[in-house]
């Protein structure tokens, strides 16, 4: 049994049939791609397993437990994080602080009413965000607002914010969609590292083919809201099933 | 010391020493010169000061780190302050039991008007809290009559119980006080042509709202006030992040909510009447103007907007049309009354048109209020880059 379970998840907009029949297992401390054409359904399963968006039928687990109905911030504290296809930050915010709240959530909880506490007096947080920081290379830039940054670091401060509650699942939707060549090859030596450290899941969703043939143990071809195939990479490669979803045209 | 840092340690500081010396600070001009309408060290006006700047910290909380707008904070000063007068009229007329029922009951309607108001955002909530605040003015002004006094207002009478004060024979209402300290004691003292009043009334809201502010400050820099700004800045991701902003808004909501109790408390306590009028709508705008034109967001803000406000209502509304032939009576007899033809509608009844002017300019050329253009005018002075390049964001304050 895989720590995420997808099973017959059905959903429609309207006339829309967004998802039919989706069956997904995502294996502890894997990283598993998904991938498809446009309009494929990617992000509407992604926004069902975050709680977003609850599917019609079907039911999703996470580690033996239902995420669905629960609220985001609940999924979050099973340990589930998600990094945006544009990235979700506290532009307001400094640097710094965007990476001390989620390490705020994950040792607090949900809720706490700490309004007389100084952050000055937190050691732990303040080390744990630092040395999170410095992971991404980005400790220098620590009192800059992070609405300033450019899109590739605010892409590396968005999966800082994630990683720093070293989460047990971690969701990346397009996580080098509009990245230079440079920044989406330092985003998969990033998470190259982090999956080398162990004790995580990713479950990606990318256009990009480098970027997916570099990451994943396990690729899921998604076509109009169906999985198509699902295997290892080297068998995804030149499948004519997956060329036909693409490409368009019938294989031979 | 105190939980702050060396920085907002002197921020504090200055606060505090300008509080203490506001009565001769607020009085720079000789009694009996043409300048001296414009002095502002009488208690009336400096206890109102203060008041208003309890309440717009207490606002500033809500409005300026979490961004939600509410336009019914109006009813927590009309509610803090009947329950100020019914302590008069049961307990006695030592404020301090007071003070403490009109925080709480403050809270106590914040928790409600908060758990309703706060399922929605933006421009629902703003409605919501000006829906909850017009029913409480006219029931106020209505069916409650019994617990408000209707239109004439509630304040203490002669035959009030006041159970824990010793049986009043002086055959008027005893005067308010703390611990028999009267809130209308002044201590005059006459020094180079001028009088300075120190009144106890003025050191009580003076001290209570350097409190108000050492505590907004505290909240300012602790976890809860970075979570509020997040709130603030993306909600969205917030939430993805593991953290549940309702009690976090709710918790704001509240403590702004307390905050205006007390400045209505004190209101009962340096004027002992409380009228159903407090708690109009235009009560609660005038806080949100009082924010804006400070500076939303920032410490020093709210007070200083306050202050801005209560001054332009004193002072300009005093000033009439034989005033401005005073100044202006050096000229020509047609250019004086050209120029006080043009005066006319600024000053007296009209004050509100030139703060409403004054406004429209400190919105359109200074966004971040008046702080923004002290920071401005400090920077020309400096003149130098500053080394640090943009101030960090984690220090909104000054």
């Amino acid at each position: 049994m895989g720590i995420l379970e997808v099973k017959g998840v059905n959903k429609r907009f309207g006339g829309l049939q967004a998802l039919g029949n989706v069956n997904l297992s995502v294996t502890e401390n894997t990283v598993h791609a998904i991938i498809g054409p446009n309009g494929a359904g990617k992000s509407t399963l992604l926004n069902c397993l975050v709680g977003k968006l609850i599917p019609d039928t079907g039911s999703v687990l996470f580690d033996g437990q239902s995420v669905l109905g629960r609220k985001p911030h609940e999924i979050n504290q099973m340990g589930i994080s998600r990094v945006f296809q544009t990235p979700e930050i506290f532009a307001d915010l400094s640097v710094f602080e965007n990476v001390l709240i989620p390490c705020f959530a994950k040792r607090d909880g949900a809720y706490r009413l700490h309004a007389f506490e100084t952050i000055a007096a937190e050691t732990d947080i303040l080390g744990k965000a630092e040395k999170m920081l410095r992971d991404v290379n980005m400790w220098d830039k620590r009192e800059m607002h992070a609405g300033a940054l450019s899109r590739g670091d605010k892409r590396r401060l968005e999966m800082a914010m994630c990683l720093s509650q070293s989460p047990k699942l971690l969701l990346l939707d397009e996580p080098t969609a509009g990245m230079a060549r440079a920044d989406t090859n330092n985003t998969i030596d990033l998470l190259k590292e982090i999956k080398s450290r162990g004790n995580i899941t990713m479950v990606i969703i990318e256009h990009d083919m480098h970027v997916v043939f570099s990451l994943a143990d396990r690729i899921t071809v998604l076509a109009q809201g169906s999985p198509l195939v699902e295997d290892v990479p080297e068998n995804i490669k030149g499948h004519p099933k997956v060329k036909e979803a693409y490409l368009g045209e019938a294989a031979h | 010391m105190l939980g702050l840092g060396k920085k907002d340690l002197m921020f504090l500081l200055i606060v505090v020493l300008l509080t203490l010396t506001a009565p001769i600070l607020l009085n720079p001009f000789p009694e009996g010169s043409a300048m001296a309408q414009f002095n502002a060290g009488y208690p009336d006006l400096m206890q109102r000061i203060a008041i208003f700047a309890i309440f717009a910290v207490g606002f500033n909380i809500l409005f300026g780190l979490t961004g939600y707008l509410s336009f019914g904070h109006a009813a927590f000063i009309g509610v803090g302050s009947y329950a100020m007068v019914w302590m008069m009229k049961l307990l006695t007329m030592n404020i301090l039991p007071g003070l403490i029922l009109s925080i709480v009951m403050g809270g106590l309607f914040a928790v409600v008007i908060g758990y309703v108001s706060l399922r929605r955002s933006g421009i629902y909530f703003s409605i919501l809290t000006l829906a909850f605040a017009q029913m409480c003015f006219n029931m106020a002004y209505s069916v409650l009559t019994p617990i408000t006094g209707g239109e004439n207002g509630l304040g203490p009478q002669i035959a009030d119980p006041r159970i824990l004060d010793a049986v009043n024979t002086s055959g008027s209402v005893p005067e308010v006080n703390l611990f028999g300290l009267s809130m209308r004691a002044t201590y005059k003292m006459d020094l180079w042509g001028r009088l300075f009043q120190f009144n106890a009334g003025y050191y009580v809201c003076g001290i209570l709202s350097v409190l108000m502010f050492y505590l907004a400050l505290r909240i300012f820099r602790s976890p809860f006030g970075m979570m509020l700004r997040a709130i603030k800045s993306n909600q969205h991701r917030l939430n993805y992040t593991g953290l549940n902003s309702k009690p976090y808004m709710l918790a704001a909501f509240v403590i702004s909510g307390m905050y205006a109790g007390l400045a209505g408390g004190l209101m009962a306590a340096m004027d002992p009447l409380a009228g159903a009028d407090r708690m109009q709508w235009s009560a609660s705008g005038e806080v949100v103007l009082m924010v804006i034109l400070g500076g939303v967001g920032t410490m020093l803000g709210p007070v200083l907007g306050a202050g801005f406000i209560k001054y332009f209502e004193n002072i300009f509304s005093k000033i009439n049309d034989s005033v401005l032939h005073d100044w202006f009576s050096i000229f020509p007899k047609w250019l004086e009354n050209l120029l006080v033809g043009i005066l006319h509608p600024f000053v007296g009844q009209g004050w509100n048109l030139t703060l409403g002017v004054l406004f429209m300019l400190v919105v359109i050329f200074l966004p971040g209020g008046l702080i923004e253009g002290g920071q401005r005018i400090g920077r020309l002075f400096r003149r130098k880059p500053d080394a640090k390049g943009p101030a960090p964001a984690s220090t909104p304050a000054e």
